[in-house]
């Protein structure tokens, strides 16, 4: 019989033992999430995330050996952002006919997101490089790493930053639109879009397909927004 | 669905090609999805041949950001004294942009309806 850690250390090597857990762990998040009845504050991503960190420290293993079984679920994320013009097709009258609020509400939401973000971090005492990093935020990935590089931050604070902006979207989102009494799903999905790019979409999704594909729109419209007011708006702060 | 996953990753890979060619700050996968929507409007059976594969993905869309997530074991040191303020400034700007955003929409949603 072979030992235990043998086994463990002809698993480490390979792609397998995370690719697992990871798939595991969402699998017991999603779970949770279905069990109380989708509440916001049970949220798939943050449980997943929460128990794998968890697993890596107790185990000892490093980001580096996690993520190349991880990878092939981060890889999708390309596919899935593509996916996303069939929902968008699929709305294309209502959206078309929703040309101007949404105008409105992508031009506000980015400002407010990037503006509040930065003043309340400096009123705070955060400054630097880590202040620059928290610009991009509400961008979906790729972009906000695009644009940290590009007006000195750190992109990979700005990962971390864009992730946990994504989980707040996720989790705020519902009461603070209950309680503003906004019910328009169109509305409601281009705000959390707009807010917290593809985690404030997967959400949307769970409240409908109508919110999922306008949060899926504000999305790409705020990667593209945020690339170009970022850095202009950056040099007010430092 | 291999066909389906086929031209998905084909309008990426065209995006990451276009992005990189013309140095646009843009990533691929926002390309890609600009243009396989234009498609669509182009040619409409495009559409029906992805339905069911992409609404499959988008349906685990969260399972997708886990492992960038994960990351944060790696910088939630980095961040030291500064990531009390940096947790309030995320969460009260995150909440300001949904409240605003979502309001500006109602708003003018009903004055361009009259």
């Amino acid at each position: 019989m072979t030992d235990f850690a043998d086994i463990w250390s002809y698993l480490a090597q390979g792609p397998l033992l995370w690719l697992t857990t990871t798939l595991i762990a969402y699998l017991f998040g999603a779970w949770l999430q279905k069990l109380s009845g989708t509440k916001p504050w049970v949220n798939s991503v943050l449980i997943a995330v929460a128990l794998l960190a968890g697993v890596l420290v107790l185990t000892g293993t490093t980001y580096e050996t996690y993520f190349e079984g991880a990878q092939f679920v981060h890889f999708m994320l390309g596919p899935a952002t593509v996916a996303l013009a069939i929902p968008l097709y699929d709305n294309r009258a209502l959206i078309r006919a929703s040309a101007l609020p949404m105008l409105a509400a992508l031009v506000t939401g980015s400002l407010v997101a990037i503006l509040s973000a930065l003043a309340i971090a400096r009123g705070l005492g955060v400054s630097g490089d880590v202040l620059i990093s928290l610009a991009p935020k509400s961008a979906t990935a790729p972009v906000a790493l695009g644009v940290a590089e590009a007006i000195g931050g750190s992109p990979t604070l700005t990962a971390v930053l864009v992730i946990l902006t994504g989980i707040t979207g996720a989790v705020i989102a519902s009461p603070i639109l209950n309680l503003l009494r906004i019910r328009d799903d169109r509305a409601r999905g281009f705000a959390l879009g707009t807010a917290s790019h593809g985690i404030g979409t997967a959400r949307a999704f769970q409240e409908s397909q109508t919110s999922g594909a306008f949060s899926g729109v504000a999305m790409g419209l705020n990667a593209i927004l945020t690339a170009l007011i970022a850095p202009v708006i950056i040099r007010l702060f430092i | 669905m291999i066909r389906a996953i086929a031209i998905l990753l084909g309008y990426q890979l065209a995006g990451e090609v276009t992005a990189r060619a013309l140095g646009l700050s843009l990533p691929g996968p926002v390309l890609g999805f600009a243009a396989l929507f234009l498609t669509f409007l182009v040619w409409p059976p495009l559409h029906a041949m992805l339905a069911n594969t992409a609404r499959g993905l988008l349906a685990h869309l969260s399972l997708l950001f886990v492992p960038a997530g994960v990351g944060i074991v790696r910088h939630i040191s980095s961040l030291g004294d500064q990531s009390v303020a940096v947790l309030v400034a995320i969460v009260a700007s995150t909440a300001l942009a949904i409240a605003a955003g979502a309001t500006v929409f109602a708003l003018v949603d009903r004055v361009t309806r009259r």
